[in-house]
């Protein structure tokens, strides 16, 4: 009866729910060094940098949520706390209805994610690629194959392609494989950490219709995380505005507008009157 | 019964990657087994060195000479295989994308083991006979499954030395890989991979008897060298069983607790 319970709990419980989440890392830094024997090996100062600090959201299922930060405002540990990758230091996450720490296999199961550098075995084949997370996520690879393809050419990548060498493809194409493979496992919640980034225009279009499509057709949650203030007024119903590991504003894009008190602004205005900077500013700051 | 099948069939997708990117690696593999071969003949000849005029010396130390270098080999790839996958993982940058998948860890550990065992014994065997045509060596009183069996039960324990291993890339990205080397040659100094360990001197010589590589070495000489049966070197096996047992489970908390100080620090990444 209480198992019941609990697996109705998780089907009303929203895609996430992140409650106080904070992460701090150590780096080498600052002044002089720790005590130790003797100053050869004494321990440097170590400085500790919050790069996600107390933040609190929910993310309904089926929508897509942008987060809209510079480099460093702590999008990509976000996204890798989700992902199970990297564990928070307070707080609670919970990917529908499971926590990412204590039921992290369960959380993998749901989940996939594309990030800004399109990690491979750059050697092998598109497809060698492919057939190794088919088998990875029990995919099979008949299946899988049909799937990627499907995806890949919508994408405007061709079969051809699959047999290549990911080093011998473009950056852009190399992100089109990246992203089939995150979507031919059908994950409820797709986490996209800068999935544009670097792209030509076209392919950048392209990534962002199919994510559109994805959304439509099987209803799945998207996280995405960008710099491109044009994408996600494009693809993004709801957008949070990060900056040093906490959201200062949250909302549609007309929540947001409102909290500038200005109708017609655009992203990048209320970015600029939120910060007080422009967003490549932030970046060079960094 | 469903969960065990995906973890079997998902493990398997370690030993398919592993030998796509051997076969793509093509050019350096054939590099590292010519290494293997030129090395262990290398050995071979010291052997016949030292047997000088009498043959039946110079065919006792040669294969004194190459069994511990083939053998110690296999085990060292056991070892180091297991070792490298990670740090090749956080190379190519696809570390997070394997950890993140929804397989146990324990799935992805026993694959790259098995790619090690099955390409271990496939190396091994090529050295193995090129070793026996360069040097006509005849192994008559040979008792091959025995030594077969040895190098079973003794590959236990280095596999948990190879989990063991395995964390140092985990929790020292930039120079992991060479603490693993380190370790690697220390128990291949205490194990007595060319020479008895009783040359070894005093301080040294208890670590000898808590390497499994010495119990497996001596066994696996003794069935090839000397015919040993299986009640010969059942005291070794013994032995042999009690260190597998205790070094992967051993192994597989130190992995679990190196990948959880990874998460902590948020090492998992290269640049990390």
């Amino acid at each position: 009866m209480e198992e019941s319970e609990a697996v109705k709990d998780r089907q009303r419980a929203p895609a996430v729910m992140c409650r106080g989440v904070t992460k701090y890392f150590e780096e080498r830094g600052g002044d002089g060094r720790a005590p130790g024997w003797p100053g050869l090996f004494g321990r440097r100062a170590r400085r500790r940098i919050t790069a996600v600090d107390r933040l609190s959201f929910t993310i309904p299922k089926g929508e897509i949520f942008g987060i809209l930060g510079p480099n460093g405002s702590g999008k990509s540990t976000l996204i890798r706390m989700l992902s199970t990758l990297i564990l928070p230091d307070a707080g609670e996450i919970e990917v529908f209805g499971r926590d990412v720490v204590a039921d992290s296999l369960a959380v993998r199961r749901t989940i996939n994610r594309v990030s800004v550098d399109a990690a491979f075995f750059k050697k092998l084949s598109a497809w060698e690629n492919l057939s190794y997370a088919a088998r990875l996520y029990g995919v099979p690879r008949g299946e899988a194959r049909e799937r990627t393809a499907s995806i890949l050419e919508e994408m405007g990548f061709s079969r051809e392609k699959m047999e290549q060498p990911v080093e011998a493809l473009s950056r852009g194409m190399q992100q089109k494989v990246a992203i089939a493979r995150a979507l031919f496992t059908s994950p409820a919640l797709l986490l996209m950490d800068e999935p544009t980034t670097g792209l030509d225009p076209v392919s950048k279009r392209q990534v962002q219709d199919h994510t559109l499509r994805v959304r439509e057709r099987h209803d799945t949650t998207v996280l995405l995380t960008t710099h491109d203030m044009d994408e996600a007024e494009r693809i993004c119903d709801r957008i949070a505005i990060i900056h040093r590991g906490r959201f200062i504003v949250e909302g549609t894009l007309a929540d947001l507008r409102g909290h500038v008190g200005r109708d017609g602004a655009s992203l990048e205005d209320i970015f600029i009157e939120l910060t007080g900077k422009e967003l490549v500013e932030l970046d060079e700051e960094k | 019964m469903n969960s065990l099948i995906h973890e079997m069939k998902a493990s398997m997708a370690f030993v398919e990657r592993n030998f796509n990117l051997a076969k793509r690696y093509a050019h350096m593999e054939a590099v590292f087994v010519i290494w293997n071969v030129v090395h262990v003949l290398t050995i071979g000849m010291i052997g016949k060195f030292m047997g000088g005029d009498d043959p039946a010396k110079v065919q006792h130390y040669i294969l004194f000479l190459i069994v511990g270098a083939v053998f110690w080999n296999f085990l060292r790839l056991l070892f180091f295989e297991t070792a490298d996958a990670v740090a090749w993982e956080r190379w190519e940058g696809t570390i997070e994308y394997t950890f993140m998948a929804p397989i146990y860890r324990l799935t992805y550990l026993v694959g790259q083991c098995l790619y090690a065992i099955l390409y271990g014994i496939l190396r091994a065997f090529l050295v193995l006979v090129l070793a026996i045509l360069f040097f006509y060596l005849r192994f008559e009183v040979a008792n091959l499954g025995l030594a077969g069996l040895v190098l079973v039960v003794g590959g236990f324990s280095f596999l948990g030395l190879g989990l063991m291993a395995a964390t140092f890339p985990l929790v020292a990205p930039e120079k992991g890989a060479q603490a693993t080397d380190i370790l690697g040659s220390f128990v291949a100094l205490v194990s007595g991979i060319y020479y008895e360990v009783s040359v070894l001197p005093g301080w040294l010589q208890p670590l000898s008897t808590v390497s499994p590589g010495t119990y497996a070495l001596r066994s696996i000489r003794a069935a090839l060298l000397k015919g040993a049966t299986l009640a010969d070197v059942q005291g070794d096996l013994v032995v042999l069983m009690i260190t597998g047992a205790a070094l992967v489970p051993i192994g597989l908390w130190v992995f679990h607790r190196a990948e959880m100080h990874a998460k902590r620090t948020g090492k998992l990444k290269r640049s990390g």
